[in-house]
């Protein structure tokens, strides 16, 4: 750059490809945006433990064994083992539906799918409450006959599964794009039955990006706050999932509770990422190029 | 072909059709169809247009519109502008721990939106760790003003740019850049002028759906907000307090006019991006 004769010897100043920035750069980058996560993500995700265990591991475990936490997880866990499968059950018939015909509209229905992903959560339990409410002629049959869907679980299970509607679909229609339609159809030319063209062809294709959306899909249906609020009516021991829990020990002052519940779904983010990395590093190539969600 | 071009579905072998268009169209309609259209009927044919503006043409609704996609644009410029800057330092440097922090990038979709809310809030609130310090040495409060609901929101929209650039940043290949310099461009101009533009789409994409996702977002946001009306009350708890007074027709208004607002805005990101891919040229 200068003319002037360099001071120190050439050897000491380090080639740089022109392809990359200077190391100061590079470094004030690095540490900015290490900064900046760990006021935003690591230190969040700290402050939860800090606080659970403020009282120590014996008070913080205690509170998740009163009944009211107890029957909160057995409801969570309920509700993502209806939602998932039938999530997962949705998603592999729309893949297959989309990729492997051709159909007017596709495009419009790919639209469809993807609608909740931009509807707040709280107008997604509100569409249940106007369907099934009481104040609805369909709600209030329904109550009538013994069989209540709103401040009910059956609500909870509708509502989770509007907020996770596209989570497995939108996992498996980039892949079974790419891998075309080639292999099923020698299979079937082949003398295969359609089920166990889908079974040993499709789904061993498909199983890594199935498993990431369900991986995905359970951690948004267990962790789900504001569209089961709307339409759960938060009964105690009765409508409570655990994100409700943790809102009701917190407006309670229970400090310890809402933390340590905040906690094990923490834990549970925990397994989730963990899973997804170790998916994303492993069978990258089969699995979708972009998320979504 | 002709008489392919009338039919719903064009001819094939494979099996399968009914079952899987079925299964797809059933629970669609239950799931997502039905209730949006039960919604829609409600509010325009139920409850009227007249009506709904009325409904959300008073101040206390406006403000919480106003303030619900005010702080949403900001959290997502910034994710928008730092997300950017991430998924470059995720690509393109090497340093230690830079696995973990690529894993961790995705907190925000696998924690529970409650369990962010009160964590952010307890450090963020004025006895916290940062928001004590915050408010010692610049007199800010995070906790229970807009700010903390900006905080709360960033939070919540961090992976969308980061996840939409990365693989566009990944697939540049280095001759574009090296053409550059040799040309005689500094580093910073191949950055703005080469390699940026390249980036837009992707990232104006990450952006609608941080948008999307942060204005209606609720569960983050109402442990950190305060929830004051007409300063830190943001419309989806508006809808939660009508329905809580039973007043069906009032939350069902709020709802579409936050439904029609978020889809004129994603309209318009959409049309801004049409236009920044012309621009690019066919890629």
């Amino acid at each position: 750059m200068t003319d002037f004769p360099a001071r120190t010897a050439p050897t000491a100043r380090r080639w740089r490809p022109a392809t990359t920035e200077p190391a100061a750069v590079k470094w004030a980058l690095i540490g900015l945006c290490l900064s900046v996560l760990t006021v935003l993500l690591f230190a969040p995700l700290i402050a939860i433990f800090d606080e659970a265990l403020r009282r120590g591991w014996a008070f913080a475990l205690a509170s998740l064994a009163e009944p009211d936490a107890q029957s909160a997880i057995q409801l969570t866990l309920l509700v993502a083992a209806i939602t998932v499968p039938l999530n997962a059950a949705f998603g592999i018939a729309a893949a297959w539906a989309i990729t492997k015909f051709d159909w007017r509209g596709k495009a419009w229905v790919i639209t469809l799918i993807d609608l909740p992903f931009s509807v707040s959560p709280v107008v997604a339990g509100l569409l249940f409450v106007l369907m099934f409410g009481a104040n609805s002629a369909l709600g209030a049959w329904l109550v009538a006959n013994g069989f209540p869907i709103v401040f009910a679980v059956p609500g909870i299970v509708l509502a989770t599964l509007f907020i996770t509607f596209p989570f497995v679909a939108r996992e498996l229609i980039p892949v079974m794009l790419e891998q075309g339609r080639a292999e099923e159809e020698a299979a079937l030319t082949l003398g295969a039955s359609g089920w166990r063209a889908f079974l040993t062809i499709t789904l061993p294709n498909i199983r890594w990006a199935l498993l990431y959306g369900v991986l995905l899909c359970n951690a948004r249906a267990m962790g789900e706050f504001g569209a089961v609020a709307v339409v759960s009516g938060k009964i105690r021991g009765q409508t409570t999932t655990m994100p409700l829990m943790i809102e009701m020990f917190y407006n309670e002052y229970l400090s310890v509770a809402a933390f340590t519940m905040a906690g094990v779904l923490a834990l549970l983010a925990f397994v989730t990422l963990t899973l997804k990395s170790a998916l994303e590093w492993r069978y990258a190539d089969q699995l979708a190029t972009t998320h979504r969600h | 072909m002709a008489a392919r071009s009338f039919s719903f579905k064009a001819p094939t072998p494979m099996p399968g059709w009914g079952l899987s268009f079925g299964i797809m169209l059933t629970m669609l309609s239950v799931v997502v169809l039905i209730p949006m259209g039960v919604l829609i009927w409600r509010g325009f044919v139920g409850f009227g247009a007249v009506g709904m503006w009325e409904v959300v043409n008073r101040p206390r609704v406006w403000n919480a519109l106003a303030l619900s996609f005010r702080a949403a644009l900001i959290a997502s410029l910034f994710n928008l502008v730092f997300g950017v800057l991430l998924a470059w330092v995720l690509v393109r440097y090497r340093f230690p721990g830079k696995r973990l922090v690529d894993a961790a990038v995705d907190l925000p979709f696998a924690l529970p939106t409650a369990v962010a809310g009160i964590a952010l809030t307890a450090l963020y609130a004025p006895r916290g760790v940062f928001g004590a310090f915050i408010l010692e040495h610049f007199g800010l409060r995070i906790a229970y003003t807009e700010l903390g609901i900006w905080i709360a929101l960033i939070f919540v929209g961090l992976p969308f740019v980061v996840r939409t650039v990365q693989p566009v940043i990944e697939e540049i290949d280095r001759e574009t850049e090296e053409a550059s310099a040799t040309l005689g461009a500094s580093r910073l101009r191949t950055l703005t002028h080469v390699i940026l533009p390249r980036l837009a789409p992707a990232a104006l994409t990450g952006f609608a759906l941080a948008l999307a996702r942060s204005v209606g977002e609720y569960g983050s946001v109402i442990f950190i907000a305060g929830n004051l009306p007409n300063v830190t009350e943001i419309a989806p708890l508006l809808i939660v307090i009508r329905l809580e007074e039973f007043d069906y027709d009032g939350a069902v208004a709020i709802a579409i006019a936050m439904l029609a607002i978020a889809f004129a805005l994603l309209l318009v990101i959409n049309l801004i991006q049409i236009w920044s891919r012309r621009r690019m040229g066919a890629v």
